[in-house]
């Protein structure tokens, strides 16, 4: 059956470690290029992309499912040049009510590595704004979005899930005021760039530290962040020495090995003067090596450490996380719903279409004899359409009404099957 | 003369109660009747004192009971100037008990009758006694305020922050006014020392003469120096510091009263019984 399917293929960190997710991530500039490249792809109707720190994200609109996955998986790796076969496995492919339900709960930050974080939604706001700009999105992309950010703001409203994620910059900011009493006038040391970093850093800002320093592996990105901070861009081999001037030092690197250890800060602490240095590493896996909280006047904090600090109820947590599910589950039935009312159309079309077909070649064939004179053939002409007309009219109002039995998808099914629509 | 030592170790008492339920309760009401309190208390301690020395005409320093009754006005005088000018709240915890327990042991030390020595009218000795005193009680407070300092550190360091994480200020502020203490303290005992060599030289002829006393006092100044001369060249702050600061006072406390034990000087009468 040829019914547009929602397909939505990805990775992101429970099924990819970093250096799969590094290797197809696509920067701005690379998303618009790839939303053009597959617009032009005859099997993708519409299609969105997403790429963060922790996933990337493919939501297309298929006639041909398998086609259309295997298409994306190509393009993921030609555009990236990465075998399919290194992040197949870590691909997870859902259709229809599964990618609706994904984006949302995506969306609403129930599946991101900090279960609340607010940044994700403008993520999907700003992939979304691109699709728009090229066109990608269609009449299903643009209700779905929309409905995607009606569902993320619900949540975050009616649920408290976004207190948790919140309480981590906060219990961070406490932490940095019974060690340096007052924060203002503090250096920052921002290392790499992560959804809760950036946050730290904001808030932070707001308690008046006084410099931003940005380390990146990634010069461009260090000065796109430093801009936003308004600080200074740093290159990721000065980082250590910086160490000698900063007090509160926020890590957020995708490394899987510790960036700072303990012999990057021998020395350091003399040179310091003992000024206390105040490590927050938010990135999993850490990017701070423990040990350095055992040289004195050193604090290393890491996330799971940050949330022992606000003593949170995890029962708390769970509760909001299960009450965030069930206004998705209910999102995705309610779209299911719309869903299907739309694919009426097109069926109704395809419908007609057939008949109009049937007719056609049936009037070919009588007319061609020309035993007809003009008048009679434009007569018999008009009676086949006023005909098609009477036949559609009892099963379109059939199908567009609500009185279904069983659900309007296999009203549409058993059509679609009864006239061989889709062959 | 003893109803008015009875009322101000009662004052002092109240006090560090109050502070205590402080600790606990985190009104202010608390913090601020804790410190009325030891005013008061200390209003009367130097009632107590002023009316000795006028009733004796002599600086009553002379034994057991009455330098350890200087020593609590010292600690009490101290402790109010410095938590008015610096906003530690939580330091009468440590401050308030300490002085009442001062006082507690003043009124059970035997009040034996004292000889007339002349040598308590001297003005060189008041200095001496006074600023020892104060600055033995700075570093007292620098100790108190080395103690809160590892409660807190200890809390941040473990990842484990409990009950005084809220209660305690923070470890910078800790570590700058344990450090001012100290920077008291030093200059103080600096200033008594002096003021000691000056009346030793007035009565015994020579400034110095390796009294036990003496000598103790020497390594208390030298270990509060190096103390210090670390902090200021390569930066000894935080832990370290506090742990020192206690250690000082350790080695201030053997120099007050453990020397008098061990050993026999000069200095010895003025706090046997």
């Amino acid at each position: 059956m040829t019914m547009s399917e929602i397909i939505l293929l990805g990775i992101n960190h429970k099924t990819a470690p970093i250096e799969i997710r590094e290797c197809i991530a696509f920067s701005e500039d690379e998303t618009t290029v790839a939303l053009e490249t597959l617009k032009n792809e005859p099997t993708i109707k519409e299609v969105l992309l997403f790429s963060t720190c922790n996933r990337v994200e493919v939501l297309l609109v298929t006639d041909r499912t398998e086609e259309a996955v295997e298409t994306a998986k190509r393009f993921i790796s030609d555009f990236n040049k990465v075998p399919v076969a290194q992040f197949e496995d870590a691909l997870y492919i859902h259709v229809g009510d599964e990618a609706v339900r994904h984006i949302f709960r995506v969306a609403a930050s129930l599946d991101s590595m900090v279960v609340g974080e607010p940044q994700i939604l403008g993520q999907i706001k700003a992939a979304y704004h691109t699709a728009t700009q090229k066109k990608t999105s269609g009449v299903i992309l643009n209700r779905l979005l929309h409905k995607t950010f009606f569902i993320a703001k619900r949540i975050r409203t009616e649920t408290g899930i976004g207190d948790h994620a919140v309480s981590i910059s906060y219990a961070a900011i406490e932490l940095g005021r019974k060690i340096f009493g007052r924060l203002e006038g503090k250096q920052v040391l921002l290392i790499g760039a992560g959804e809760m970093a950036e946050l730290a850093v904001e808030h932070l800002i707001r308690h008046r530290v006084a410099d931003i320093l940005v380390a990146n592996r990634t010069f461009e990105r260090a000065v796109e962040l430093a801009d936003r901070f308004n600080g200074s861009a740093i290159k990721f081999e000065e980082m250590i020495s910086c160490l000698e001037n900063v007090d509160i030092i926020i890590s957020s690197t995708g490394s899987p090995d510790f960036i700072l250890k303990r012999q990057h800060l021998k020395g350091m602490m003399r040179k310091r003067r003992n000024r206390p240095l105040f490590f927050i590493d938010i990135a999993v896996p850490r990017d701070i090596d423990p040990e350095i909280n055992r040289l004195t006047n050193t604090y290393v904090y890491d996330i799971d450490d940050l949330k022992g600090v606000i003593e949170e109820n995890i029962e708390d947590r769970n509760r909001e996380a299960l009450k965030g599910e069930r206004i998705v589950d209910e999102a995705v039935v309610r779209f299911r719903q719309w869903y299907d009312s739309l694919d009426v159309v097109p069926t109704i079309k395809a419908l007609r279409q057939k008949l109009e077909a049937i007719a056609d070649s049936e009037l070919k064939k009588t007319l061609q004899s020309g035993s007809l004179s003009q008048a009679d053939s434009r007569s018999v002409r008009r009676m086949t359409r006023a005909l098609i007309n009477k036949i559609l009219h009892d099963p379109t109002d059939t199908l567009k009404s609500n009185g279904c039995q069983g659900g309007k998808s296999v009203y549409l099914d058993i059509t679609r099957k009864l006239f061989k629509l889709d062959e | 003369m003893e109803l008015l030592i009875i009322v101000t170790v009662l004052f002092y008492m109240l006090s560090a109660a109050g502070y205590f339920a402080y600790l606990f309760i985190q009104k202010n009401y608390l913090y601020r009747s804790g410190f009325y309190l030891i005013l008061a208390g200390f209003v009367c301690h130097t009632l107590s004192i002023v009316s000795n020395f006028i009733a004796s005409g002599q600086f009553p320093a002379r034994k057991l009971q009455e330098t350890l009754t200087i020593a609590g006005w010292a600690v009490a005088c101290f402790f109010l100037v410095f938590q008015s000018r610096f906003k530690l709240k939580v330091l009468g915890i440590f401050a308030a008990p300490l002085i009442a327990l001062i006082m507690v042991a003043v009124s059970q030390v035997p009040n034996s009758p004292t000889q007339v020595q002349s040598v308590f009218k001297s003005f060189w000795l008041v200095s001496h006694v006074i600023a020892v005193f104060i600055g033995n009680a700075a570093f007292a407070l620098a100790c108190g305020i080395g103690v809160l300092y590892l409660l807190q550190e200890h809390g941040i360091k473990t990842r484990n922050p409990g009950f005084f994480f809220k209660r305690l200020p923070s470890l910078d502020m800790l570590d700058a006014t344990g450090y001012t203490c100290i920077i008291i303290g030093f200059t103080l005992l600096t200033f008594g020392l002096i003021t000691g060599f000056v009346y030793a030289k007035t009565v015994w002829g020579r400034f110095w003469s390796w009294d036990p006393k003496e000598v103790w006092s020497g390594v208390t100044w030298l270990f509060y120096a190096a103390l210090l001369h670390e902090r200021l060249t390569v930066g000894w702050r935080g832990r370290r510091a506090a742990i020192m600061a206690i250690i000082g006072f350790a080695i201030l406390l053997f120099t007050f009263l453990g020397v008098n034990l061990f050993f026999k000087g000069h200095h010895g009468v003025f706090t046997t019984f």
